[in-house]
Formats: C-alpha cells, structure tokens, sequence
C-alpha cells in the first residue's frame, strides 16, 4: 500500500508542471462544491444575517446572537432529546446486534438459515414504505397494548434492531478462532461467559464500526421521530428544524445555528472514526 | 445448514436427546475419553437448543414488532377499508384499483421515477468521477476525500433547510447569484414547477455523490495493479485502461451501488417533504408524500397502504431482478 502504485487514471502520480495544477484545482472544485455549502452554514450561523433570506459565504457582523435566540426557542431541550435518543439507541443497537451476531457466528443450530434470511429480509423492507402500519402499531403495540406515541422510547425501541449492525457483528465473530472457544469451553466456561470473555473482547473493531454507523443512522432519523413526536416537547433536533423555519421572526442565521447542533455530533463521530466509517461503508458493501 | 445439523445429531444421538440438565460443560470433559470426533462435535454444539435462541430474541422481537408486523398490517390494510372504532371492512382490490387509477398517484409514480434515474445516474457518474480523480495516498488526498465526504454524514434535515436557503428564488440567493456571475437569469429552483423537480435531484446528487465515491474508492483499490502496469507496456491510453481495466474490475460494485442508489431513489421522502412538500403546483409529488398524506394526513390509511405495498413490489422487482441479470452475467 505504502509503494507508489499505479491508478486507473495515473493523475496523482504525474509530477509535471501542468498535472500538479490540474491535481489543485480539482482538489479545490471539489472542495467548494462539497465543504463549501457546510462552510457557509457554519459562518452563517456566527454571523448577523441581514437579509432574511441569505447565507453568509464570508463573516461581515460575527456574533453569537443565533444560538441565544435559537436557545429561546427550545433548541437546548430538543437537542437533549436526540442525545437521549441516540444514546438509549444505540445502547441498545449494540446489545441486540452483539448477541444476535453470537448466536449467528457460533452457533449451529436448527433454523438457523430461517433465522438469517428473515434478518436479512428486513434490509429490504425500508421504513418508508412500512410509516403507515407502523404509525398504527406504535400506537397500540400487539400483545402487550402499550402505545409508544409521543414518548422518546417510540424513537429508541424501533431503531434497536438494524440487520446491517448485526451482519457486521456477525461477520466479524466468525474469525474468531475456534480453537479460543474450545479451550475455554474445557475450562469449562458456559456460553454467556465465552461471548462476554473472549468473543466480545475481541470484537473491539467491530464495535467500533457499528457504533459509528449506528450513531449516524440514528441522529439521522426523520421519518420515525415524524411519526412518533405529538408536540414539541418530544421533538428532536432534526425535526424542530422545520419548525423553527417556519416562524416570522427566526432568521436563516438562527436556523443555521440550530442546524450547526444538529450535524456537529455525526461529523465529530465521522471525523473522529473516519477509519473505521470507511472500513465499514467498503465492508459492509462489497460483500453484500 | 439445517441438514449439516442433523447430521450430527444423527452421528451423535445423545447429544440430540439428552436432556438439558445432563448437558454442558461439566459432562463433557470427564467425557474426554470418547473419540476425539465425538467430543468436537458436542463441543461445537454446546449448549442447550434454545441457547442460540435466547441471543436472537431480542433482535427477532424487535424485527417482528417493527418490521414483520408492520409488513403483514400494511398487506392486509391494502385490501381494506380501515376505520378507527368501526372496525376494517374488507373491500378487496379497491384501494389498489382507486390508487392505480387516480392521476395524482400517477403522476407522483413517474415523479418518484424520474427522480430515482436522475439521481441514480447522476450520483454514480459523479462518484465515479471524483473516485478516479482521487484515488491514491496522500495527506492532502485524505483531506480532500474527508471534506468531501462530509454531506452524506450531515444529518437529511440539515441538507434539506441549507438548501432550501441556497435555493432562495430572487436574485440575490446564494445559487442564484453564482448563476448570475456567469451571466445566467435569476432561478426559481424548487418553487418553480419547471425546475423543482431538477432541484431536488442536485441536492440528492450532492449528497449521494460522496457515497458513491468512497465505495468506488475501496472498489478501486482492489483492481489488479498488475493490469494496469501490462496496460501501460502495451501502450493504452488512459481512456482505454479505463474501459477495459477499471471498469470490469468494478463490476460487482457497479451493480451494487446500482442497486442502493436506485432503492434509495424510489423510497425517496425526507428531502421532498422538507424541500418542497410535492409542491409547487405538484411537481415534486412523490410515492411516498404521497403515501404520507393519504395515510397520515388524510387518514385514509387503507389507500395509502396499497401505495405502499405497490412501491414494495418495485423496490423487490428491482433487486431481483439485478440478481437474476448478474447471475446471468456470471455464468
């Protein structure tokens, strides 16, 4: 990897004059067209916007004022409800898919393929298409009639269970070597004590992609909190910003303030795991 | 995997019946004894039989809740007439036939069409594009790549409320004034009908992009290095490498960014809906705001899950049938 290999185009190698310039000035196209709105965002929202219907590219009147009146308008409570979501979320996303990928990985047992191919399946039942239905049973749950309607945990119970986390964990459990498994089950270690002792320990890597993946998916949610939030009292951050568009006397400056919250955290997850986000993007799609 | 276990239950009856309390570990090490090929077995197996149950049921129960449930309600709500406190009333195909007839799903049905290609095509072409002017090592490279990568990782509402702000109508909006640096009229963008629908593609373009680009990326990496030097020997030109190296090599994610990309475009909902809502004049109108209205709005949730269920079966036509085609490719 680290020797200078051929690519199919052979730009980043060319050392003339000419090749370097064409290297900067796509690298820079590439830059304003992609970072460049994010930026304008951030600078709009430490920036006085005058015109109520303008972004700020470069700061003509800095302040702070946006997040103040953006804090009047609730953004501080909705912002704690997607870090309450998000955290019970993805608690529990990490749970199901850890033990699921254990059982899946190293286990052989009757209904096995039964039970992958209708884990599997739901990859192909996006939630968009099942809002309507499940509009109504998260309004009465079948069997135990609890309504999770304007409650926080109608956003955290759904999102426990994504197939993509458990075939990952799934994946990655399966090289575990069976030789490790073996040896502690002469030592006589039963099966809760081999997945939380030796299986799980050594799943770090992959904890780590689905806890990046998770976060996203999660903070990221629109539909789900659409269906489930009755007022605003249970809106997330994502969700409050229709609102807040919506009132006279919020400025695009404060909107953008708000929405600076609400992409900060999956952009310092991103940045932060960049290694393992991109692991897992190649991953998780090539192989399917 | 059904059958390779009953086969070793059938080579190892005690285990298959034994019951569970004379199982577990305690038993099997005094039973050392035993072949060596009897004792891997029961090794592998260990364990009750419900043992391996017991870790998927948290995640059976919540897919059964949230996905199997709602699945099976959205069909049989299909083929009613629901009604909250006066109970559903079968009325066949009806829905399907009021949602196949009437123009606005229609219409809305090509909408969701048009827009999937487009985005499709766009944000393929596109990170292909960015994927072959970047690839390789670097610090700077690795910058460039992160910075680009950043809109798919910011969260849809957040895209859909900058954008909307970029798209501003007059003259002195943000895209609008570009335009009018190389001398192009003031856009409506996403409230004229005539541009709305190109709009929203841009955006889903803009975020898609990147995506495609960083799997393009890891594809790349594992095209044979080697080809591409017999390439150069044999004096090809960059567009030929291209065509009869790169391109073969990135055939399997090809297809299934293909298929991502096409799904994703036909369950299309949070940009509309926060974009432009269907509007203006309905020219944004897609399945599912469509879907959404019927459903939640209007209450008429039975129509609503028809339309559901009829983009279900797009989405499963889709991807069965790219398997089918890329099997076929194969042999």
């Amino acid at each position: 990897m680290s020797a200078p290999t051929e690519t199919a185009l052979g730009l980043t190698e060319s050392r003339s004059a000419a090749g370097r310039a064409l290297k900067v000035l796509t690298y820079l196209l590439v830059l304003i067209v992609f970072a460049g709105p994010l930026l304008a965002l951030l600078v709009s929202a430490f920036n006085h916007v005058k015109d109520p219907t303008q972004l700020s590219v470069l700061p003509s009147d800095p302040t702070v004022d946006n997040f103040a009146v953006a804090f009047d308008q609730g953004v501080l409570k909705y912002l704690l409800n997607s870090f309450f979501v998000v955290g019970f979320g993805l608690l529990l996303q990490v749970a199901v898919s850890v033990l699921a990928g254990y059982a899946l990985a190293r286990k052989r047992f009757r209904g096995m393929t039964l039970a992958f191919v209708a884990i599997l399946a739901t990859l192909m039942l996006p939630e968009e298409i099942l809002a309507i239905p499940l509009s109504v049973i998260l309004a009465d749950l079948p069997v135990v009639h609890i309504s999770l309607i304007g409650s926080l945990a109608g956003m955290i119970v759904p999102v426990g269970a994504w197939a993509f986390s458990i075939l990952v964990m799934t994946e990655f459990m399966k090289e575990v070597p069976k030789e490790l498994e073996e040896a502690a089950r002469i030592d006589g270690a039963g099966d809760l004590r081999i997945f939380a002792q030796i299986i799980l320990p050594m799943c770090k890597p992959a904890l780590g992609v689905i806890g990046v993946f998770g976060f996203t998916m999660i903070w990221d949610q629109y539909l789900l909190p659409l269906l489930v939030a009755t007022d605003s009292s249970s809106y997330t951050l994502p969700l409050a910003l229709r609102t807040l568009r919506v009132d006279p006397l919020v400025t695009p400056g404060v909107v953008m303030a708000a929405s600076l919250l609400a992409l900060l955290p999956s952009v310092i997850v991103f940045l932060f795991f960049q290694r393992s986000f991109v692991h897992g993007l190649s991953s998780g799609a090539l192989k399917g | 995997m059904t059958s390779l276990d009953q086969v070793t239950a059938a080579a190892d009856p005690a285990a298959g019946s034994t019951p569970p309390a004379a199982r577990g570990p305690a038993t099997t090490a005094p039973g050392g004894g035993g072949t060596p090929v009897s004792r891997r077995v029961r090794n592998r197996r260990g364990g009750r039989w419900w043992t391996p149950w017991l870790f998927l049921a948290p995640a059976l129960i919540l897919f059964l809740y949230f996905k199997f449930i709602p699945m099976a309600s959205a069909l049989t709500m299909s083929f009613q007439e629901v009604q909250p406190y006066l109970g559903n009333r079968w009325v066949g195909g009806e829905n399907y036939a009021t949602v196949l007839s009437s123009d606005g799903f229609r219409e809305a049905a090509w909408h969701t069409v048009v827009l999937a290609v487009g985005q499709t095509a766009g944000s393929m072409l596109l990170g292909l594009t960015l994927a072959l002017l970047m690839e390789g090592q670097g610090r700077r490279l690795g910058f460039v790549r992160s910075a680009a990568f950043l809109p798919v990782v910011v969260p849809i509402a957040v895209v859909a409320e900058l954008w909307r702000i970029m798209y501003h109508p007059t003259e002195d909006g943000m895209l609008n004034s570009l335009l009018g640096l190389v001398g192009f009229g003031p856009s409506g963008f996403i409230n004229d009908p005539d541009t709305s629908m190109a709009s929203i593609m841009l955006t889903g373009i803009w975020r898609g992009a990147p995506y495609d680009m960083m799997i393009f990326l890891a594809g790349l990496a594992g095209v044979d290095r080697g080809l591409y030097e017999a390439a150069k020997v044999d004096g090809a030109s960059r567009f030929q490498r291209i065509r009869h190296v790169t391109l073969p090599g990135l055939r399997a994610v090809l297809t299934i960014l293909f298929v991502l990309a096409a799904i994703r475009g036909l369950r299309v909902f949070t940009e509309v809906f926060l974009l432009t809502n269907g509007g203006p004049d309905g020219s944004t109108e897609v399945v599912m705001t469509v879907i959404y209205k019927l459903g939640l709005e209007q209450n008429r949730l039975g129509v609503g899950a028809a339309g559901a269920v009829l983009l279900f079966l797009a989405t499963l036509l889709l991807t069965v049938g790219v398997h089918l085609f890329r099997r076929r490719g194969n042999e």
